[in-house]
């Protein structure tokens, strides 16, 4: 789950990091009640990079040029991201601006720490400058890794590292972290936060901001959705199987609209769960990969003809069922869908039927 | 042979009450796997298929169990794995989906701090044809053989494997890695077991995007693999930013794509397939060569 700016730096503030004095507002009028001397730094929340170049972040002199900003950042969006929230922030002087990250480090199976004399731009353009400092997750932070950084973020480092670990986070960024006279100052707040650990954080905002209305709708039924711009939806379960069908679809020249992973699932309510999703994320075809080593097969095709016959969808549906009990699901769904026998010829049936 | 597991396990079920453990301790006993205990706190002294449940994996250590599946649901799955640690349990299979990563990480290192062989989470497990199983990959599918397969996939490794066994190609053990961000055992663990594995003549690594495991394995063959390596990589097509299922199936920032890890592949000399069917046709074309 990532957060918005005003969000993480929600967070930062009761862990003792400095951010600039701000208010978040949804209305123009909201402007009005802004008690910040000017200029003032009105900043999209959005969770799309590189929003500064975007047109995300601009200055205002007076309430008049704030409301005129609003309204260009509220109807453009930002690189087509709708913008809900605007955070309007007092102006920091800036002595210096640097780096500072903490996340999880796949490879090495441990946290790192990373830290550059320079921030405010893209980390990957920076990234032979960058510092990077392993932590060892059993043993947390130590003094000697803080001081390898400036004695003026050592002190935000500790908290922001308590943040990570506390919060459950993938990463928390502060880029740019900013000197001005002589005090640090988080700029800019970047926190995701792991979505297996939601479930012992209820004082975090349950918004996932980054996730389409249908992909919100998927994970409550704990349903793996995910919206990509073809007009072929996949429903196959496990997420390599899932892959490997939109994949192939790749090969005959088709293009995936809907990755939908059905899990190790035979139960007929969350199969029809699955059909109602697909039928609502409005793709030309519907195209189904099962391989059933436990899951058993006619039990998925009794509920995908139990939907059919419900629903009467429009789609042509294209079926690739192998596994446990493959003979009696494929005489359920003779009549009502087309039947594959591989994955190849599944795909290349999905894109001719278009 | 085979690697890490053979017909000297004996097998304990941690969290064997729950829907998934009595289902899959029946089924493994089916495959030929020694399971020798149980536990679920609190269901001490009842049994699940026969089989004794306890309390602890201390008082479960009475029938010297030598590895240990996990079952246990996310929020008990870290503490669960740092029982049987502690109780000298040296290979533990965490089946288990959706454990947070800073729990993940947390036992990853405390097994590697016990000198434990920890495989998962959020994988199938591992099994070697013949021998046993410790895991929930269906029974049927495998065949016993010479070749070696590891996976970050569940279905897509039964569909591969399955595809291997019809093709006449049976497997020394076949292990799911498993499809989180951070896992206890990973591609170079795998390549390198089977390098060392007499009964091994062929590795097949199913990978798929997120991280930079198969650009480090691919590193590691160039190196270190004398034996032919055949992969398929999922997600060719997924876009960036988006987790594709599995919590380690994710593009960010241009890293882990499947391009990147193809050509890393095609680079340290590993054949690579377009579809996972091709794979057992390209190791029958081969078998004749080696």
């Amino acid at each position: 789950m990532k957060l918005l700016e005003y969000q993480g730096k929600e967070l930062f503030k009761s862990y003792g990091i400095p951010v600039p004095k701000g208010e978040v507002i949804e209305k123009k009028d909201d402007l009005k009640k802004i008690s910040n001397p000017f200029p003032w730094v009105l900043k999209a929340q959005v969770l799309v990079g590189g929003r500064g170049k975007a047109g995300g972040i601009k200055i205002a002199e007076s309430v008049e040029e704030a409301g005129r900003i609003f309204d260009e950042m509220v109807v453009k969006g930002v690189k087509g991201e709708k913008v809900r929230k605007i955070l309007v922030e007092e102006k920091i002087g800036i002595d210096k601006e640097y780096y500072l990250s903490f996340f999880i480090d796949r490879s090495s199976r441990q946290y790192l720490m990373m830290f550059c004399s320079e921030g405010g731009v893209e980390i990957e353009s920076i990234a032979e400058k960058v510092k990077k400092m392993y932590v060892n997750p059993l043993v947390g932070l130590q003094n000697y890794h803080l001081r390898k950084i400036p004695q003026e973020v050592r002190g935000i480092a500790k908290n922001l590292f308590r943040l990570f670990i506390e919060k459950d986070c993938e990463l928390t960024e502060i880029n740019p972290l900013i000197i001005s006279n002589g005090r640090a100052i988080a700029g800019d707040a970047k926190i995701i936060v792991d979505n297996n650990a939601i479930y012992r954080h209820e004082e975090l905002p349950n918004e996932f901001v980054e996730l389409s209305s249908l992909e919100k709708e998927a994970r409550e039924k704990n349903i793996a959705f995910v919206q990509l711009d073809g007009n072929i939806g996949v429903i196959a379960n496990g997420a390599g199987l899932t892959m490997a069908t939109l994949d192939a679809l790749n090969e005959f020249n088709g293009k995936g609209g809907v990755f939908l992973d059905l899990g190790g699932t035979d139960d007929v309510e969350k199969v029809k769960q699955a059909f109602e999703l697909m039928a609502k994320a409005n793709q030309k075809v519907i195209l189904i990969n099962l391989f059933g080593g436990i899951t058993k097969c006619d039990t998925v095709a009794k509920g995908i003809v139990e939907f059919m016959k419900e629903r009467n969808i429009s789609q042509p549906v294209v079926a690739r069922i192998k596994g446990i009990n493959e003979e009696e699901a494929k005489k359920m769904l003779k009549d009502y869908v087309i039947t594959a026998n591989s994955l190849e010829e599944a795909a290349k049936k999905a894109v001719e039927v278009i | 042979m085979a690697i890490w597991v053979d017909e000297k396990v004996r097998l304990l079920v941690q969290g064997i009450t729950g829907h998934q453990g009595k289902f899959h301790t029946k089924a493994m006993r089916e495959f030929g796997t020694k399971i020798v205990a149980g536990v679920t706190p609190g269901k001490g002294g009842t049994s699940v298929e026969g089989v004794q449940v306890y309390d602890s994996v201390e008082d479960a250590m009475v029938m010297r169990p030598n590895a240990s599946i996990i079952f246990v649901p996310a929020p008990y799955a870290c503490d669960a794995v740092i029982e049987a640690l502690d109780n000298g349990i040296k290979l533990v299979v965490v089946i288990t989906e959706n454990i947070p990563f800073h729990d993940a990480i947390k036992f990853v290192n405390y097994a590697k701090y016990k000198g434990a062989t920890l495989i998962g989470p959020n994988c199938p497990g591992i099994v070697s044809p013949g021998k046993t199983k410790i895991g929930i990959f269906p029974n049927h599918i495998f065949k016993e053989g010479n070749v070696g397969v590891a996976s970050r996939s569940g279905t897509l490794t039964y569909e591969i494997v399955n595809e291997l066994s019809m093709a006449g190609i049976g497997q020394s053990t076949c292990v799911g890695l498993g499809g989180d961000p951070v896992t206890g055992t990973n591609f170079i663990d795998a390549l390198d077991a089977f390098e060392r594995d007499e009964e091994t003549e062929a590795i097949v690594l199913v990978g798929e995007i997120g991280g930079t495991a198969e650009e480090e394995a691919a590193e590691f063959i160039e190196k270190k693999i004398s034996k032919p390596v055949y992969a398929y990589i999922a997600g060719r097509t997924a876009p960036e930013g988006k987790r594709m299922g599995h919590a380690g199936a994710i593009i960010s920032a241009g890293k882990g794509t499947a391009s990147s890890k193809i050509e890393a592949f095609k680079k340290a000399g590993v054949k690579v397939a377009r579809f996972p069917s091709e794979i057992a046709g390209m190791i029958k074309n081969d078998k004749k060569i080696w």
